[in-house]
């Protein structure tokens, strides 16, 4: 009487082993198609115009930004927010899926972890670049030294930031790559096959010496398995910090203590936006359609759906302390400089891309027309931008005292750079997609026989 | 409840515009404003080198000196690192200032009030302030007043706290009687009518703006109110433009005890104000003919005619020395064309003017740090001035000029001596030999005789010609030029820390504009910064100002200097022009004003873009009667906070001193001077319009400025705000290198050379008081403003250390002073003394409003202060523990004002 198959075939086309190897490895070991060179040459202009910004910023000072003393963080910390936010994709992916067992990650995990470290590297050149010194910079690390020794202030949000960050950093790279290792093995056995000298040893080395044996396997397992573990908290840690550089200040609107969890959630919902937009774009110019399914955007559009309504409850919830704690610059804030005021706009943007659009996956249809999820994923991807203005910008350019109230919009310096930041994204993504085989093909050779059998 | 609106915007009930709309930026191009008239490096080398050298010769010859001591030879007196202070005067012929000047290693770098001045009695100016940094640059007869005196004050378009003859001396005075006391609740009221929103009429207890013309009849009927009671006669002309009986039966109460003060450069008008005080017997009590005040003994009419004659060929041969004729004189063409007629022309200017560009021959006085001098700003004080750094450059005071023509054989300073040996010498009998006579009118900086009494009688003769000659033939929109506090008439324009210094009032920076009232701004459609032109002759900016009378505008004269330097070059406009010159004493209130609204929007610089505390317990305040009922009335939500200061952390306990701060913002006119004071004793760097624009303004101490009630005439209030050095510092816990550090004295501290710029304790700071150096601003041709930069950072203090580009800076409680007291007080093996050390700002400060000192000394100020019922704490609900105290706000009116 009832179907118990809850999901279709995960992986289509009725693929052989052999056919999988072939599918996963023909980008890199193919010429790559014109479009890649082009999309190539626009983000390495975008990433020198950001180079460029750096260098303005760095040799003239932070002055060439819109910033003022009264809203002393601008585009530089929403950006690095957003990029974060966007690095939680891979890890969410590969971590949490793995723990509720949802087999269909296997097709997304890899791209998912890949734009989590270009993601977070793009995070990460924000808070360097936009301190006053960067020459100084090595300042915030703790070791010790002649000056006392002077030690950092463990006390300062900003500095567990850096701790939790690198953290991440560190172990989702190390995560990704080490799940990248019996790929690069599959490719530097099939260019010994024809030939292809070069090949084989640069991925003779990517691979570490990769022989295939059963203990080689039992180890790699054990390791990701570990790593895995390992790597879990840190989705939860991050953004945790990096919403403490907020929530630990008294500024309203950021002194709230819902910021942690919100977040988090804030986090994966725009990670799960990116990669929604990205596997959209991989299945259709790779024609990966039989692995990245309709079956799998579906899953994450009910992700998103989900994680929406909390986003929208937890923009409700801050909206309603600000009234009940009776805290007359709380309340202005949240009612005088968001929902009305100046910044009504940013406000209005971040609630209907963020809690009111995603809600169209509720229905099927949408759900299953490829065109409108990518528009929507976009949508989620400016939403998510947006919150992190309307939290910066908002709260700090009116505060306590109105005497120093004041208006902030950014420098095309300041543009550039989040251009640069998406540029570096970009070119990296694109390297991924040439040099990288994009699915694990161990994990979807793992899958393509059906868990449950069909009854019918 | 009172009615604190959010900004104009919002009262004309249109929220969306709140803040200005971005405009494009029309103004006056970067180059232009900046000028390109350039010294280099060599150049400055080369004259320093000559003044070293030059000094040396000097010194080794066997010539008499009566130089300043060249720093190459080491005097006993001077040790590097140590201060040496000289006392001197600042006179310009307008403001007197008795100071010392601060020198290190011969260079003067800061000016303190001198407190041994009856006069100014320790209280500075912002313009006296910054005096010391045009070093490093390339009227009536009239009877004094006593403020202190006065228990009613009424003020006619008089800005005796910003600009009107002696402005210090009366600040001090006026706030001596605003201080209060629990146990003898008083204070003096003051009643304030004039056009345009002055600092004094900010600070007044009732304003009436009212326009010029109106004036004249206003003080007829107020003299007939009172005559009436005084048994005279009364006199025709009269007119209640508002309803003056109460006032006048106020004044009348309080007889000898009140005073009148009228501003207007009409003698008319001055006959009848003296007269009211006649009648309300305030000679010889709160007007002092004694000993009159000296200032403005100009004369109008001799100057036009002197034009005259040069436009006629009569003139051979002109002098000028410390006026400016060929910007400030309203027909500067007729000028202009007069000076070329004349054969012989000489300019004895210090600093490039206007005039000095038309002379034939310039010889470049000394600047007044670099001369002797002496003043009598009121009769029977005597004031000196000694130099206190060998000339910079090779230039050589008038004065020994002029004698050196007539062929005198000695300089001006033995003249000076002499003088004084045989006039002034004689007036006293406690020192018998003129040395030591010398010496100590030397080292006090002024001398001051007590004069014997003189019989005044008052000649009612005049009153009814006055009374039928009072100005009151105002017509149309009537203009008012008014002095602006940063640069007064002109003279200082080419200081760019008085240019950066903010209206008291307007909060603007960098340009003058045209001041209009509310109702004018609405009524026209004018926005902030639309441009118009004014009576055909420039275009300005509008500013709409809260309090500008209906029927009025107003424009600061002082600007549109075109050869004085950097910083004055093409900012602003000069308004003289707009001065009919009729001969007769100049009138600043011009009738039948043309104003246009052209196309286009000049951005203003403004410090403070939103006027309104927007409802919020900011500045706290009350009336007089409900302080006399209870001391701490207004103040109730300080008792609520300390009740419902809860915290799981351990108080904050400091076992030596722990220094705080109290302001009295009832004693604080807000006159900026502790700005100046503090951006001269901290190295503060000027930024410029550009920056001042992106809200980027390096100023350690500020004053707040907000407008409640009416925007057509509004109450003002003022706060000044610097770091609170919170003990529960938000700033300091956030710091990831831990650059921003709690001393054990209570101090919130700056390490720069540990910051590396994150700017989150800037985010943190509810009191925006942090600053980040967004570029280089020292030692950058950029933002150097003055024409030779290695000369501008002569006046650097090498006590403070000059902040790199990329760190954040902010007030110290100057630090450096706490530093040195301490160590005097340890040399000395003594305790330090309550009041000892003192804060640039509170050294300054004419109206004695701040207090610092050592909470920990239950006797002292401090202590004492915060025991006050007034004291209340900025924002003390977020538990920061600040350091700073502030007093409650009392302004002596009733809910049921007299005036309607």
């Amino acid at each position: 009487m009832y179907d118990v198959k809850v999901r279709g075939s995960l992986i289509e086309g009725n693929k052989s082993y052999h056919q999988i190897s072939e599918d996963i490895s023909k980008p890199v070991e193919s010429r790559a198609p014109n479009w890649w060179f082009i999309a190539m040459s626009i983000s390495t202009v975008m990433l020198i115009a950001g180079i460029w910004a750096g260098f303005v910023t760095i040799s003239q000072g932070i002055g060439t930004w819109g910033l003022n003393n009264s809203v002393a963080w601008g585009w530089g910390i929403i950006n690095f927010v957003w990029w974060i936010g966007i690095g939680h994709a891979g890890t969410a992916f590969s971590i949490f899926l793995l723990i509720l067992r949802q087999k269909w990650r296997t097709s997304i995990n890899r791209a998912a972890e890949a734009m989590t470290v270009f993601a977070v590297i793009s995070a990460g050149i924000f808070p360097m670049i936009h301190m006053g010194r960067i020459w100084l910079a090595f300042y915030i690390m703790p070791y010790p030294n002649s000056r006392g020794p002077l030690w950092v202030n463990f006390n300062s949000p900003l500095f567990w930031d850096v701790v939790a960050i690198s953290t991440y950093l560190m172990a989702s790279a190390t995560f990704w790559y080490v799940g990248m290792i019996p790929d690069f093995a599959t490719i530097r056995d099939r260019a010994k096959k024809t030939g292809n000298v070069v090949r084989e040893f640069v991925y003779d080395l990517l691979s570490f010496g990769w022989d295939g044996s059963t203990r080689t396997w039992l180890r790699f397992e054990t390791l990701a398995a570990i790593l895995g573990g390992l790597t879990a908290p840190l989705v939860i840690s991050v953004h945790s910090i990096v919403s403490m550089d907020f929530a630990t200040s008294i500024m309203p609107g950021w002194h709230t203590t819902i910021f942690p969890p919100y977040f988090v959630i804030g986090a994966i919902f725009s990670g799960f936006g990116m990669v929604l937009t990205l596997m959209i774009i991989i299945r259709k110019l790779y024609k990966f359609q039989d692995y990245v399914t309709k079956g799998h955007l579906d899953a994450i559009g009910r992700i998103l759906t989900f994680i929406s309504l909390i986003m929208a409850t937890a923009y409700i919830t801050e909206i309603f302390i600000a009234w009940y704690s009776g805290s007359e610059y709380e309340f202005f804030t949240f009612f005088k400089n968001r929902i009305t005021g100046d910044y009504y706009w940013a406000f209005y943007a971040m609630f209907i891309c963020n809690a009111v659009i995603p809600q169209l996956f509720w229905i099927k249809k949408i759900r299953s027309n490829i065109t409108i999820v990518f528009i929507i994923s976009i949508f989620i991807n400016i939403g998510m931008w947006f919150e992190r203005y309307v939290i910066v910008i908002t709260s700090l350019s009116k505060d306590y005292l109105p005497s120093a109230w004041a208006d902030y919009s950014p420098t095309f310096v300041e543009v550039m750079l989040y251009v640069g930041t998406i540029g570096l994204f970009l070119v990296g993504v694109l390297g991924f997609f040439k040099f990288i085989p994009m699915f694990a093909s161990s994990e979807i050779k793992g899958i393509l026989k059906p868990t449950t059998d069909s009854n019918d | 409840m009172k009615k604190y609106w959010r900004s104009l915007s919002e009262l004309k009930g249109n929220l969306k515009v709140e803040s200005e709309p971005e405009f494009s930026i029309t103004g006056i191009p970067e180059d232009e404003v900046k000028g390109t008239g350039k010294t280099n490096r060599r150049d400055f080398l080369k004259l320093l080198g000559f003044g070293v050298g030059y000094a040396t010769l000097a010194a080794s010859c066997e010539t008499p000196v009566n130089k300043a001591i060249p720093y190459l030879i080491k005097p006993d007196d001077i040790t590097p690192g140590i201060a040496n202070y000289y006392a001197s005067t600042f006179f310009d012929g307008n403001d007197y200032c008795s100071i010392l000047v601060k020198t290190r290693e011969g260079r003067p770098i800061k000016l303190e009030g001198n407190e041994l001045s009856g006069l100014t009695q320790g209280g500075t100016s912002a313009r006296v302030q910054a005096s010391v940094l045009n070093l490093y640059d390339s009227a009536r007869f009239l009877p004094d007043y006593r403020f202190d005196n006065a228990d009613l004050i009424v003020g006619f378009n008089a800005d005796f706290l910003g600009n009107w003859i002696s402005p210090i001396e009366f600040t001090k005075q006026y706030s001596k009687k605003r201080k209060l006391d629990k146990s003898n609740p008083g204070m003096s009221k003051h009643v304030q009518f004039e056009s345009t929103m002055t600092l004094t009429g900010s600070n007044a207890d009732y304003r009436i703006p009212i326009k010029p013309s109106d004036e004249g009849a206003l003080l007829v009927e107020l003299y007939n109110n009172i005559a009436a009671k005084a048994g005279k006669e009364t006199l025709s002309g009269g007119k209640a433009i508002v309803n003056i009986d109460s006032l006048a039966d106020e004044l009348w109460a309080k007889k000898g005890k009140s005073l009148v003060v009228c501003g207007t450069n009409n003698s008319n008008n001055q006959y009848l104000v003296n007269a009211i005080n006649q009648l309300l017997e305030n000679y010889g009590k709160t007007v002092d003919i004694n000993s009159p005040l000296l200032h403005k003994l100009s004369n109008d009419s001799e100057v036009k005619a002197i034009v005259d004659e040069m436009n006629a060929g009569k003139v051979s041969a002109m002098f000028f020395y410390n006026v400016n004729p060929a910007y400030n004189y309203p027909e500067t063409s007729k000028f202009v064309e007069g000076i070329k007629k004349v054969a012989l022309t000489v300019s004895f200017a210090s600093t490039k003017d206007e005039t000095s560009k038309l002379c034939k021959y310039i010889l470049p006085d000394n600047n007044y740090l670099e001369s002797w001098g002496d003043a009598e700003p009121k009769t029977g004080l005597y004031s000196l001035v000694q130099p206190t750094i060998q000339k910079l450059f090779d230039t050589r005071q008038a004065q020994d000029g002029l004698l050196k023509w007539i062929g005198a054989d000695k300089g001006y300073y033995s003249y000076l001596q002499n003088y004084w040996e045989t006039e002034i010498y004689p007036k006293q009998n406690t020192l018998t030999d003129f040395n030591s006579f010398w010496n100590k009118s030397l080292h006090d900086g002024v001398f001051e005789t007590t004069n014997g009494l003189s019989i005044f009688e008052f000649n009612f003769e005049g009153i009814a010609d006055a009374a039928k000659n009072v100005k009151n033939t105002g017509s149309g929109l009537e203009l008012v030029i008014y002095e602006n506090i940063g640069i007064g008439n002109g003279t200082y324009a080419n200081n760019p820390w008085l240019q950066e210094l903010p209206d008291p009032v307007s909060k603007v920076c960098w340009d003058n504009y045209l001041a209009v009232s509310y109702n004018y701004a609405n009524e026209k459609g004018l926005e902030l910064g639309d441009l118009v032109n004014v009576n055909g002759k420039f275009e300005l900016p509008v500013l709409i100002q809260p309090g500008q009378a209906d029927e009025t505008v107003a424009i600061a004269m002082g600007y549109g200097r075109t050869n004085a330097g950097l910083a004055a070059d093409n900012v602003g406009q000069n308004a003289f022009t707009l001065i009919n010159n009729t001969g007769k004493n100049k009138s600043y209130a011009i009738s039948d004003v043309k104003i246009e609204k052209v196309v286009g929007n000049h951005k203003l610089a403004l410090t403070q873009e939103y006027h309104t505390m927007h409802g919020r317990d900011l500045i706290r305040e009350t009336t007089l009667d409900e302080y006399v009922k209870n001391p701490s009335a207004g103040n109730e939500a300080h008792l609520h906070a300390e009740e419902h200061s809860v915290t799981l952390y351990p108080k904050p306990e400091f076992k030596g001193h722990h220094w705080g701060l109290a302001i009295d913002l009832n004693a604080c006119t807000g006159c900026s001077a502790c700005v100046i004071a503090c951006q001269a004793e901290n190295n503060v760097p000027v930024i410029g319009r550009d920056e001042v624009i992106n809200r980027r303004i390096m100023h350690w101490m500020r004053i707040d400025r907000y407008y409640s009630e009416h925007a057509e005439n509004p109450d003002v209030l003022y706060m000044p705000i610097m770091c609170q050095h919170c003990d529960n510092a938000p700033c300091e816990n956030v710091c990831p290198v831990a650059a921003t550090p709690h001393s054990d004295e209570g101090l919130n501290q700056m390490a720069y050379n540990r910051c590396i710029g994150t700017r989150y304790c800037m985010n943190n700071c509810p009191y925006r008081v942090r600053r980040f150096n967004w570029y280089q601003f020292t030692n950058n041709e950029k933002y150097s403003f003055t024409d030779d930069i290695n000369l501008s950072k002569m006046v650097l203090n090498p006590d403070v250390l000059v902040r790199t580009r990329g760190v954040v800076e902010k007030c110290t409680l100057c630090v450096q002073r706490i530093q040195e007291g301490k160590l005097n007080a340890k040399k000395e093996n003594r305790l330090l003394r309550d009041g000892e050390i003192k804060p640039a700002c509170l050294q300054s400060c004419a109206a004695d409003a701040i207090i610092f000192g050592d909470l920990n000394d239950k006797e002292s100020n401090i202590a004492k202060a915060y025991d006050n019922e007034r004291n209340y704490h900025l924002l003390e609900e977020l538990h920061t523990l600040p350091s700073v105290g502030y007093f409650t706000k009392v302004k002596n009116k009733t809910k049921d004002d007299f005036i309607a």
